[in-house]
């Protein structure tokens, strides 16, 4: 039967519908159970409070206090940073004159702490010298990064050269006797109470390497910068493969630099590869974090395409963390964590309950008004909007488990905004039907003609959704990217529930009894929709002026065997309403 | 009911024809007064209000309060830190947070030197702590320049991609165009509307705003796909003039508009009244204001602006133009035979 095509592509599509849904739920029930998921979505610092961290500017001694635009800056660094690891709508500030305020919500971790105050000012500096960190504290037996364990080489050379000028940065004539015996005082341990720079770009600079512990493995006098971090144009991490290109199974930090650090990294590497990488510690290049060591790697080649990567005692977390801080650059001055304290939501429950409210009686109103337009059919439009609603909930929930996404009041009132746009679809695609149908098409053939005509009007019209969704998530900042989320979202779950729920749905209902005979509560009853008239043809064709027999002719032979029923069956109806038309025209 | 739906095909026949492109003077005439009031009407008021979010404010913390451990205790500190401040300056719009389990912040409009220090005094007094334990500060805006300039250009970006977009879909630059004034109207509109009333821009508004913007288009291109589908099926062999195509499909998808028009305009209906009347000003009756106004405009300007302005644009095309004389002369030998 023509007929049972329909009917079956449409249990597929259901079936899918079913599938993705069981998925979803799956996903998240997986979230629950292993992970730190939970089945109702987290909310925002609005609605849920979190946490106030007051952020104070380090400053060293006689170093002057951060200038208003200096802060700003840091405001901006800071939201790209937090922004870098999902969408949780924090909210930055500037307080009196040197703090930042920064509220997230929920508790943060050390490693959220560190992702914020850090300067994450970096720099490439060549090693001159090299030596155990004569610290009291342990030293691990297992250091990676200096698989090349160097020996200290003090060389006669040093005390004799202090007054002549230095060629280069790996030039030993850096390390003046002065600056020698600061070396072999120098007790790594006061690095953790140290500011950011402690030495400027242009001098030799003594500091220690730290294990992943926290303790100090060695310490080195290094040249001056050669390479700074503001040359870096991306960055990000992942696991360092070895040179068959299997992975080391440690994480590492990928730059990328620009055309300036790309040249800057090809003469330095090119230098330094000169020195023997076993005998001499200048082979080595040391990558300095806010004045630490992060790793002093060998240099056993020239690096021309200015991709270095940074390994070290990295886990997943801090790799992923220091690449966030390279990418958005440097905070102009490092901050510690002057305060860190729970904070309460300022708008609380009562504006959320207010909020599902209105939300409530706004559905009850689209309820009402659909069935008062389009009768029973009008059930499609609420239950269309049901499977929404669960759809976007899972996925909220699911997104706000890997993606940190918050719903904030604001994102409940997008919510229920959405409600309208995924009911347009509806009610497009109701309309066409309706168009078809008047144009004298049996129901099964106005649903999949309509559908044909509706789809493509709702993608051209939901494509222009996705992309506002699309452009503001990647470009905008802040609250505006949480806004462009649930917009995304809404708009993908609208055009899925359009095609795997609404039209499969209308396919069956097509082929019932109830609403193929245009019952008059169906709401597609071809006698309300004017179908009725065709026999009278001014009615019929729309591309036609009034008053030609000759289309009516023409219309009842292009009727269908259902629409002849239909006619038949209704043909006393035909009759009377034919007067009221007539009335019409009075009006 | 039974009459809509007469309404409805009648409108679809072409039975019953409101004439949206013909007296789009009227329409233009309407929108440019519109317009002009959105843009005096908030000068006359003395500029738009932002909110704190994007000025910065004032900020007092009240610490040594006790029993904050509580959720009731909590909102009376909450409602109580509020009507303190209100007391001292109605117009201070306070947000009121406690933090940690001893203390209350309230952050304001930006106050004057007197102001603030009258409300330390009423806040220790309301909460019987010492006025040193009320600390003073200036809040900076947590909606910085970075977020607006981001957001901008982010607004650029996509506005230029969407007309790029239906140029292509629609195989027209016309459409955009028409669909881009109307934009344009309606976002005026709206922050008019906002302005007038002297309603606080505040972060939950300016997503309003963007909201609205994308439901503006969005509108716009479901009737526009009207428009194509009448006046690229039967081009030149058409009964009707270009305007006549253009006029029909508007009013054919008219009961389309009005129903998405209500169906998207009820549930912003019931936060916005929910929101002012039950919760007065806050984030709710802020986002519902622009979105309600909006939803209105934007539907209404598809059918009076983007329509008749589309069919302005393309009516002296050569084609188009020799059509609708080859209709006027048909037309013109009939009535005289």
């Amino acid at each position: 039967m023509a007929r049972s095509t329909p009917v079956k592509k449409a249990w597929r599509s259901l079936a899918w519908l079913g599938v993705i849904t069981v998925g979803l739920t799956g996903i998240l029930a997986y979230g629950v159970i292993f992970d730190q998921a939970s089945w109702a979505p987290k909310l925002a610092l609005d609605l849920e409070g979190g946490t106030q961290i007051t952020l104070a500017p380090k400053l060293g001694a006689g170093q002057a206090a951060p200038s208003g635009e200096q802060l700003d800056q840091a405001v901006a660094i800071i939201r790209q940073r937090i922004d870098a690891s999902g969408v949780s709508e924090a909210e930055i500030a500037t307080q009196g004159a040197s703090n930042i305020v920064v509220s997230i919500p929920g508790t943060p971790d050390e490693e959220t702490l560190r992702r914020i105050e850090s300067s994450a000012k970096l720099e490439f500096r060549p090693v001159i010298f090299t030596d155990v960190a004569a610290t009291s504290a342990v030293e691990p037996t297992e250091t990676p990064a200096a698989d090349d364990s160097a020996t200290p080489t003090p060389t006669p050379t040093l005390a004799t050269t202090s007054t002549a000028v230095p060629t280069d940065a790996s030039d030993p004539n850096w390390v003046s006797p002065a600056l020698f015996d600061e070396f072999t005082n120098f007790d790594c341990s006061t690095l953790d109470k140290a500011e950011t720079n402690v030495a400027p770009e242009d001098a030799p600079l003594i500091t220690c390497e730290a294990a992943t512990d926290g303790t100090y493995t060695y310490k080195y006098i290094l040249g001056p910068v050669e390479v700074s971090g503001e040359t870096i144009s991306d960055a990000s991490s992942g696991l360092i493969a070895n040179s068959q290109g299997v992975s080391t199974g440690t994480w590492g930090v990928f730059i990328t630099f620009d055309a300036k650090g790309t040249t800057q990294f090809a003469d330095v590497t090119q230098r330094l590869s000169g020195f023997d990488a076993n005998t001499d510690s200048r082979n080595r290049f040391a990558i300095v974090l806010d004045g630490k060591v992060i790793s002093a790697p060998t240099t056993q080649a020239i690096i021309t395409d200015g991709k270095p990567q940074i390994s070290g005692s990295f886990t997943q977390e801090s790799a992923k963390t220091l690449a966030d801080q390279l990418k958005f650059g440097a905070l102009p001055i490092s901050f510690t964590v002057q305060s860190n304290e729970t904070i309460s939501a300022t708008l609380g429950a009562a504006q959320l309950n207010s909020g599902v409210i209105a939300g409530l009686i706004g559905l009850i109103l689209v309820v009402v008004y659909s069935l008062f337009q389009y009768r029973l059919l009008g059930l499609v439009t609420v239950a269309s909007l049901i499977v929404a609603g669960v759809l976007t909930y899972l996925m909220i929930a699911i997104l706000s488990w890997r993606q940190g996404y918050r719903l904030s009041l604001a994102g409940v009132a997008g919510l229920i905004v959405a409600i309208g746009f995924t009911a347009d679809s509806f009610i497009v695609y109701f309309e066409r039907i309706r168009d078809e149908l008047r144009d004298g098409r049996g129901l099964p053939g106005a649903v999949e003609a309509g559908w044909k005509r509706a789809l493509r009007t709702v993608f051209a019209a939901k494509a222009v959704n996705l992309l506002s969704a699309v452009v503001l998530f990647i470009l905008a900042v802040g609250n505006v990217r949480g806004f462009a989320l649930t917009l995304g979202l809404t708009t993908v779950i609208d055009v899925l529930i359009v095609i795997l729920f609404t039209h499969p749905v209308l396919q069956l209902l097509a082929s019932t009894r109830f609403f193929a005979s245009g019952h008059p509560l169906s709401g597609l009853d071809p006698n309300a929709l004017g179908a009725v008239y065709r026999g009278r043809a001014q009615f019929r064709a729309p591309v036609l002026s009034p008053a030609k027999s000759g289309a009516g002719r023409e219309a009842a032979k292009r009727q269908t065997i259902a629409e002849r029923k239909a006619m038949a069956s209704t043909g006393t109806d035909a009759r009377s309403s034919s007067k009221p038309s007539g009335d019409r025209k009075d009006s | 009911m039974a009459s809509f739906s007469k309404f409805g095909n009648d409108l679809y026949t072409g039975e019953r024809s409101i004439n949206f492109v013909g007296r789009r003077k009227v329409w233009y005439i309407i929108a440019a007064a519109m317009v002009l009031l959105s843009i005096l009407l908030p000068l006359a008021r003395g500029g738009f209000v932002f909110g704190i979010e994007f000025r910065g404010g004032s900020e007092f913390q009240v610490s040594g309060v006790a029993d904050l451990g509580q959720d009731g205790p909590r909102t009376e500190a909450q409602n109580l830190a509020a009507a303190t401040v209100e007391s001292v300056d109605p117009a201070a719009s306070p947000r009121v947070s406690i933090v940690g389990t001893d203390s209350v912040r309230v952050q304001t409009e930006q106050l004057l030197a007197e102001e603030s220090n009258q409300v330390r005094d009423a806040l220790a007094t309301a909460f019987k702590v010492d006025v040193t334990d009320v600390t003073a500060s200036f809040i900076g805006p947590s909606w910085g320049a970075d977020i607006t300039g981001s957001a901008i250009r982010a607004l650029i970006v996509f506005v230029v991609l969407a007309a790029i977009m239906m140029a292509l879909y629609f195989r027209t630059w016309k459409m955009s165009v028409a669909a881009m004034v109307a934009l344009l109207h309606d976002i005026v509109i709206t922050a008019g509307v906002y302005g007038a009333l002297g309603f606080e821009i505040t972060p939950s508004a300016v997503i309003g705003f963007l909201t609205i913007l994308g439901f503006s288009l969005y509108d716009t291109v479901v009737v526009f796909d009207k428009i194509r589908e009448n006046t690229t099926e039967d081009a030149n062999s058409s009964p009707r003039t270009f305007a006549g195509s253009v006029n029909l499909a508007v009013n054919q998808t008219l009961v389309r508009s009005i129903n998405t028009g209500v169906v998207a305009a009820l549930p912003v209906a019931a936060i916005l009244f929910i929101g002012a009347i039950v919760l007065g000003a806050g984030t709710l009756r802020d986002i519902a204001l622009a979105l309600f106004i909006g939803i209105i405009v934007g539907t209404y300007s598809t059918i009076f602006i983007a329509a008749p302005i589309y069919s302005q644009l393309r009516e002296n095309e050569p084609d188009i133009l020799s059509h609708t004389k080859k209709l006027e002369s048909n037309r013109l030998a009939a009535s005289t035979k």
